[in-house]
């Protein structure tokens, strides 16, 4: 699905963004540069305070590079966001107590004006993509962390962006349901051929989904290597255990070591 | 059942204490008659004549219960004066002064807890306005309510403006500040995720506003709510104190407490407490309804 042809759905041309805080300018993101196709699922691994949600953060139009171009479906980060063109999900499921599973999930499409019948119509088949079919009625308490962040992926799902941005969403989880979880997120990516940019401390997880693993050293961040997978786009959960894999996981370790000996 | 206990036994403690109270403070007044008559008192004589003079330092319970009993069922059902002989509410009775305080109390606070919530409004929006409002708002409070109250119904008389109106403003002035307070901090409440979530929807600021601001501040505006009626309260019976009124709880005190009617101030302290205390419940239980209905469990 991956098209070479078409312009790149993200591109970042020598990103740098400087924070000012009370303690003076801290440098979180320097000269990065990257792009990333249609239908690519890009991780983002680093150690902490490396950038990488500053980086996702930028895309998203919620921080604004200092230097450097950063283009989204061609246009910019702001123009981007105004015509819909990402779902974030961040570590928190953050959905509203006082909305029932399906109020939250129908969240954003209230605030882009899609009619009740649309939006009653949306809610049952992204509620079934996550497999939350029967769970609408439910408030969030009644509902477990994992079901929880299913739901908030939903939400991200609901209104039609191409382009899924996800902070850490199952950093919070335990490992059990964590694989299910990037399961069925591969399978998800799958059927809706979305852009996928997602960040994570786990290097299995990064190796299970990615087609392209962005490995990032700290202070300043930058890119330390990026890796394209050739593992095929179908991936049961026991090709973790192939030589492939291993090899990659083992490239992914290695360029997190050399950005470390900077330090 | 569990928590009717504790209850009842702070409450028997309390009129325990409150009979022990009465007997010693009232006891130098029977003995003074005594001497004057110069006969001598035993100490059961003591007993019984403390807890039933007409007007004791400190009335006894039992004393002040009658009192309430006859200025309101009594009062109503068998007096000359009452519902049912004329029906209107008789103005010697504690219903009546009760609701003329209750309705002003009503209004100012209504008018009090729309204006916080709008100058929280405001303030949470505008950074001008929060930096130039809140000093003010602050300072209003530290005005003692006991000089501002008579000034204010001076005022508003020598303009014609007499009775409810003028207790309510000072019943406003009170509670307006507990719900600007509690609802400044509700509006804040979300954090910078939610806030960031909302922003990539490329919500409106009136958008965040009723979807996600307006519905985290609810838990906030019961709590200022229950401080707010019982501030209201407050400044409607302060209203009342300053020389001209007639009905209301507080014009009740002030009578009491010239003519040493002291069983009678009691009776309209316990009125105005119990008044208070079921201001709050009521407002209690419309939060367990409303956070209910919002999946909210308080
Ligand atoms: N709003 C901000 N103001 C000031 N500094 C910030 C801000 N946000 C992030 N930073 C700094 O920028 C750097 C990168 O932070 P970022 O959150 O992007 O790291 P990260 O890779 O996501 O880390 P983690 O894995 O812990 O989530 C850090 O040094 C952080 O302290
Ligand atoms: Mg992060």
């Amino acid at each position: 699905m991956k098209d070479m042809s078409s312009p790149p759905v993200i591109e970042a041309k020598g990103i740098g963004l400087i924070f000012q805080t009370d303690d003076g300018p801290v440098e979180a993101l320097k000269d990065i540069s990257l792009a990333i196709g249609r239908g690519e699922f890009v991780s983002f691994i680093g150690p902490s305070g490396c950038g990488k949600t500053t980086f996702l953060r930028a895309i998203a139009a919620l921080e604004h590079p200092t230097s450097g171009t950063l283009t989204v479906n061609g246009m910019s980060p702001e123009e981007a966001r105004r015509s819909r063109a990402y779902g974030y999900v961040f570590q928190a499921a953050g959905l509203y107590p006082w909305r029932t599973i399906a109020g939250n999930v129908q969240l954003p499409l209230e605030i882009m004006g899609f009619s009740r019948a649309e939006r009653a119509e949306r809610v049952r088949k992204v509620l079934d993509l996550v497999d939350l079919g029967g769970f609408g009625k439910k408030f969030p308490w009644q509902l477990s962390g994992g079901m929880q962040q299913r739901a908030s992926i939903a939400r991200a799902l609901a209104f039609d962006a191409d382009i899924l941005l996800m902070d850490e969403p199952f950093g919070a989880l335990d490992e059990i349901v964590r694989d299910r979880l990037n399961e069925e997120l591969l399978k998800l990516w799958n059927e809706t051929g979305k852009t996928i940019g997602f960040v994570t401390h786990s290097i299995p997880e990064a190796v299970y989904l990615s087609t392209k693993i962005v490995v990032m050293s700290p202070r300043p961040g930058r890119i330390a290597d990026v890796i394209e997978s050739p593992l095929p786009r179908e991936r049961p959960l026991d090709i973790r255990d192939s030589p492939e894999f291993l090899e990659i996981a083992h490239r992914v370790r290695e360029g997190l070591r050399a950005g470390h000996a900077y330090d | 059942m569990k928590s009717v206990l504790p209850i009842l036994t702070v409450l028997f403690a309390l009129v325990l204490i409150w009979y022990g109270a009465a007997i010693g403070l009232n006891a130098q007044w029977t003995r003074d008659q005594a001497a004057r008559a110069g006969v001598e008192v035993s100490f059961s004589d003591i007993l019984s004549d403390t807890l039933s003079q007409a007007r004791p330092k400190l009335p006894a319970p039992h004393q002040v219960a009658v009192e309430l009993y006859q200025s309101t069922w009594d009062e109503e059902v068998n007096g000359r004066r009452g519902i049912v002989a004329t029906g209107t509410l008789s103005n010697r009775s504690l219903i009546y002064h009760g609701w003329v305080t209750l309705s002003a109390t009503m209004l100012g606070f209504a008018f009090g807890t729309g204006l916080g919530i709008l100058l929280a409004v405001g303030i949470v929006h505008s950074k001008a306005m929060d930096m130039s409002f809140m000093p003010w708002a602050i300072a209003s409070q530290t005005v003692p309510i006991l000089a501002i109250a008579p000034m204010v119904i001076v005022v508003l008389a020598s303009i014609g403006i007499k009775g409810l109106i003028p207790k309510a403003i000072i019943a406003a002035y009170l509670s307006f500040f507990p719900v600007l307070v509690g609802m400044v901090k509700g509006f804040r409440a979300p954090d910078t995720m939610q806030l960031d979530l909302l922003k990539t929807y490329n919500a409106s600021r009136f958008g965040t506003f009723w979807r996600l601001r307006l519905p985290s501040s609810v838990p906030y505006l019961f709590a200022s709510l229950k401080v707010g009626i019982a501030a209201a309260l407050v400044g409607t019976i302060v209203g009342e104190l300053p020389a001209g009124a007639s009905a209301g709880l507080g014009a009740r005190l002030l009578s009491g407490s010239y003519y040493g009617q002291t069983i009678q101030i009691w009776a309209a302290l316990l009125a105005a407490a119990a008044l208070a205390a079921g201001l709050v419940v009521i407002v209690g239980v419309i939060e367990r309804i409303v956070l209910g209905r919002m999946g909210m469990r308080s």
